[in-house]
């Protein structure tokens, strides 16, 4: 039957044992699963289903995760997936009822080159749903590039479909509207952010029209259109989406993530303008409002103008995570925290131009990577008094000793909390005053206790990441280093090291210490 | 659906094998922890890395000794190729972490595009300078816990010839044995025979991975039987890999170890003892019973020392009594989880099992079967490549009291009222021999006894449309 070929033999291989952005297959999985009655089949070896334990384990998910395998086998393999994969989309269109089926590619299926579409074809005349194919490929783009793509695919889909049937009803809401787009399952904090969105839209006068895909319906996506304009809250996942709409539709958006005290304002802004000119003439005017929750509903302009912040002025900082939240951060930090931000940078190697247009007047330097020992090392050699950064970032601090905030995926379960934390709007900016405050005050207690011989029982410990030294320190030598406050202890002892280096000595006596101090001080 | 009587024989039924289970290249997780000097490398695409990531969590952040080497869709022109790619990957392995072993898992990719390892891992071997052992884990053939038999089974031609090397390994492993018994001899009150009134006997060879501490039990408790354990499969180093060979025997201390069987009997010519596998007090019993047959020994004083454990164990044992559990079925110890869970009172209503090769687990399948009808029940069904989709409607209809099943179902069958055990912990816990009877009824009644302090409370029900 051979039905798979080998494409290609020349594989480059690379050594790794973390990632930052999943494979393509959970960007589809998770648009799909987030909507309400749409099953995704993972044409899959066993054991690929992975994504449901992430999905009940990390959103304590109560229903069912909506995705199931064909599995590829030894048989599939010899044969073909033939009449399974039909049969597998067959049997849960009866079974489930859903609305949409959507086959799942993956890393194996790539290989396997079968005619996927060609199943869905033939699964679609015997299925009372819609089925389609994710049109992702595992080897060219990431999880959240598959995500934005099947999200613009189902969109898309949904629009063509009553435009066929000549059912498209274009007219707009009589009141402001807006969809939400890009609110997902297994989002950094994407349930709490959408409550607030919403939020700040009532209080615009603006009616929430759509959110999706996270708890949205395929049957109402052709009314999407009724809406005044789109928000894409997220760079990762909705864009794709909204530029279709606008393309096809005329239908604006608004891009700029309203995280922090400035960007919220942008945002609202661009709301204003957008439905100004829907409307004809001005209809609202926010300033007011801007106004009233920047200086009084939200804490955060205060906090920055309290002498609280102004202790965290010049504070060196390193941000990491994916395009938005690392960017907002950035810009939350050093303009309205006064924070110096030594590093800012991303693994969203996609949208790397993107990036440093948003952040490089906002940071000394702009890292873009998806590989966690550079960002490690960075972070060892520039020694920040505090992280901001993805759950990688928090255990490289916890090694070297450098509090560390979480502001981006990839997450763990306590970043889905269960109380209200947004990072997103007025409330948002008050979560990450706090995050802010929180991770340099909790190193600050720590300096202090160290500085008035607190509880000091911990070894001097190595900043560099790599563990091999040819160094020795004497036993005298070692005790000095102790006697030195911790928070500038490493500096003292890389810069020792450095100096015994430069200057072949391989044991570091008190003496050489001494000598070091000298020559870096000169 | 009714249960089947215990009048008619075990019943065996297959489905579909919609099931969801751990991929099998999890068995890195645990096996280089176990072999000390080990490095694995696992061949595959960022899938299989997200799998490791995912599921090992924290361990990832300790630096871990195994790594992905990456596939990832290459320039056609590319002058690179996979051995060159694999030597370059693995002399940085060398160079910074100096193991003693690698060990090249191959997954679902490797397969697909036929990367023929097992032929570049003798020359890189050789151009390296150190052993490089290829193990097929993948899901296009294996479910979870089977990734360790893919890995001992490879194992096992490495394993020193009986003939040559018996001096060496023997001398090394009573160097060890004695230590680790000498530390468990001040904490247990009983008297252990010493050496000099050990049976002589064959040497036997016990193949499995499991934590030291309980390796050293198991070691113990057949030395109380006057039984020499001359080396384990794993060891706790590669280096001491244990010596095969005609006349030697070998037993099997977990359901999932097949391959392995079979590679020590037809390629290693070991004797294989049959036996049901040590876990629970019962099995642990049978399977001291079982070796000890095979040596011509008689045991000494087994049925006082269960009893003693079944005497512990009272406490548990009311909370389980008369109650009825399902498994789902991932990991292969579900047969010898069942057979222990019906002595302890259980009622069993099904056993959903990755794979089940009925050959290597006769006599627990036997043991099983003794026991339902010894305690009067009926036997469960036993559901090879299940379906979880049917399973789920079955767990709706009978209602059991536990489901033990993989944590893609557990939340949504708590919120729907079924109290659920995650089956994986039994592969992490240590549920092996006399001494860890007590850890598998720890997670047998944890759900029982937490929703037991819920019960006042009315929120059984969590979902809006029930069930």
């Amino acid at each position: 039957m051979g039905t798979y070929k080998i494409q290609s033999r020349g594989v480059f291989m690379k050594l790794a044992y973390w990632m930052y952005a999943g494979p393509a297959h959970i960007g589809t999985l998770r648009v799909a699963s987030s909507f309400k009655n749409v099953h995704a089949i993972m044409h899959a070896p066993l054991g690929d289903d992975y994504f449901n334990v992430m999905r009940s384990m990390l959103e304590r998910e109560r229903d069912f995760t909506p995705v199931t395998a064909s599995i590829v086998d030894r048989h599939v393999l010899a044969r073909g997936s033939q009449e399974k994969v039909v049969e597998n989309i067959t049997r849960k269109d009866k079974e489930e009822r859903p609305d949409l089926i959507v086959l799942t590619p993956t890393c194996t299926s790539s290989i396997l080159q079968e005619d996927l579409q060609n199943f869905v074809d033939r699964a679609s005349m015997g299925a009372d749903c819609d089925v389609i194919l994710a049109d992702v490929n595992h080897y060219r783009v990431n999880e959240l590039q598959a995500a934005d793509r099947t999200l613009e695919q189902v969109v898309r889909h949904y629009l063509e479909k009553a435009k066929r049937q000549g059912c498209l009803d274009l007219r707009k809401t009589e009141k402001p509207s807006a969809n939400i787009l890009g609110i997902f399952t297994l989002g950094f904090h994407n349930q709490h952010d959408c409550r607030e969105l919403r939020r700040l839209l009532k209080e615009l006068g603006v009616e929430t029209h759509q959110v999706i895909p996270e708890g949205g319906s395929v049957s109402q996506l052709q009314f999407l259109p009724n809406a005044w304009f789109n928000i894409v809250p997220y760079r990762e996942v909705g864009l794709m989406a909204a530029e279709y709409l606008e393309k096809e539709f005329g239908m604006p958006y608004v891009s700029t993530t309203p995280m922090g005290v400035v960007d919220t304002a942008h945002c609202i802004r661009e709301i204003q303008s957008i439905i100004n000119s829907q409307a004809g003439h001005e209809i609202v005017n926010y300033q007011s409002y801007i106004d009233q929750q920047t200086r009084f509903v939200s804490q955060a302009a205060w906090f920055s103008r309290s002498i609280d912040c102004q202790n965290l002025t010049g504070k060196r900082a390193v941000v990491f995570g994916d395009a938005t939240h690392a960017a907002s951060m950035t810009k939350i930090l050093s303009r309205e925290m006064g924070i110096q931000v030594v590093c800012a940078g991303t693994y969203c190697k996609h949208d790397a131009g993107w990036f440093r247009e948003q952040v490089a007047s906002f940071c000394d330097q702009v890292l873009i990577t998806d590989d966690h020992t550079e960002v490690g090392d960075l972070i060892a050699k520039v020694e920040p008094a505090a992280i901001f950064g993805t759950q990688m970032e928090r255990h490289i601090g916890k090694r070297l000793d450098i509090p560390c905030g979480v502001i981006s995926a990839p997450v763990h379960i306590q970043n889905f909390p269960l109380g209200y934390r947004p990072f997103l709007g007025y409330e948002g900016t008050n979560q990450i005053a706090d995050l802010v405050y929180n991770s340099f005050t909790l190193g600050m207690e720590d300096h202090l206790l160290e500085i008035f011989g607190g509880h000091d029982t911990k070894e001097v410990i190595t900043k560099s990441l790599s563990t091999d030294t040819d160094l020795r320190w004497s036993a005298e030598g070692q005790a000095e280093l102790s006697r030195i406050p911790g928070f500038v202890r490493s500096k003292i002892k890389r810069n020792t090291e450095k100096f015994a280096r430069q200057n072949n000595l391989n044991e570091i006596t008190v003496e050489v210490m001494y000598a070091a101090k000298e020559a870096f001080t000169q | 659906m009714k249960p089947l009587t215990h009048t008619e024989p075990l019943h065996f039924e297959c489905e579909t094998g919609n099931y969801h289970t751990f991929c099998p290249i999890s068995c890195v997780a645990w096996l280089y922890q176990k072999i000390e000097d080990s490095f694995f490398l696992v061949v595959g695409t960022k899938t299989c890395g997200y799998f490791l990531q995912n599921a090992l969590g924290v361990m990832i952040f300790a630096e871990p000794r195994y790594a992905m080497a990456e596939l990832e869709e290459g320039d056609i022109s590319a002058q690179l190729n996979d051995y060159q790619e694999l030597r370059r990957l693995c002399s940085q392995i060398k160079k910074d972490r100096n193991p003693s072993v690698i060990v090249w898992i191959g997954t679902c990719t490797t397969e697909i595009i036929k990367m023929d390892l097992e032929g570049m891992a003798p020359r890189l071997e050789m151009e390296l300078g150190i052993p490089i052992v290829v193990a097929r884990a993948n899901g296009l053939d294996y479910a979870f816990t089977q990734g360790e038999d893919t890995v001992l089974a490879a194992m096992a031609h490495r394993c020193p010839d009986s003939g040559r090397a018996k001096q060496q390994s023997r001398t090394h492993i009573d160097e060890n044995d004695s230590l680790s018994s000498r530390g468990l001899r001040s904490l247990l009150s009983f008297p252990v025979p010493s050496t000099t009134e050990q049976t002589a006997h064959p040497p036997l060879v016990l193949f499995g991975s499991l934590p030291a501490t309980v390796a050293a039990q198991l070691g113990l408790e057949l030395k109380r039987q006057g039984i020499q354990v001359s080396g384990w499969l794993p060891a706790q180093r590669y280096a001491e890999l244990p010596s095969l060979g005609e006349g030697v025997h070998v037993c099997g201390v977990n359901p999932f170890l097949s391959r392995t069987a079979t590679t020590l009997m037809r390629r290693r010519k070991c004797k294989l003892i049959g036996a049901p596998f040590p876990i629970g007090p019962d099995g642990t019993r049978a399977w001291i019973e079982k070796i000890c047959a095979v040596f011509g020994i008689q045991p000494k004083g087994l049925q006082e020392r269960e009893e003693q454990v079944w005497k512990g164990l009272e406490g548990y044992l009311r909370l389980v009594r008369g109650k009825s559990v399902f498994f789902m079925g991932d990991n292969l110890l579900e047969v010898s989880l069942a057979r222990f869970l019906v002595r302890c009172g259980m009622v069993v209503y099904e056993i959903g099992i990755p794979y089940m090769d009925k050959r290597y687990q006769a006599a627990e399948l036997a043991l099983l079967q003794s026991t339902c009808q010894e305690m009067g029940v009926p036997f469960p069904r036993i559901v090879e490549k299940p379906d979880n989709y049917h399973q789920v409607q079955r767990i709706r209809e009978l209602h059991p009291d536990l489901a033990i099943t993989g944590m893609a179902h557990a939340n949504p069958l708590e919120a729907r009222g079924i109290s659920t055990k995650w089956s994986v912990e039994f592969t992490f816990a240590q549920i092996h021999g006399f001494t860890n009877a007590r850890d598998i009824l720890e997670l047998v009644t944890r759900p029982l006894r937490r929703n037991h302090s819920l019960q006042e409370l009315g929120w059984v029900q969590l979902v809006q449309s029930p069930v």
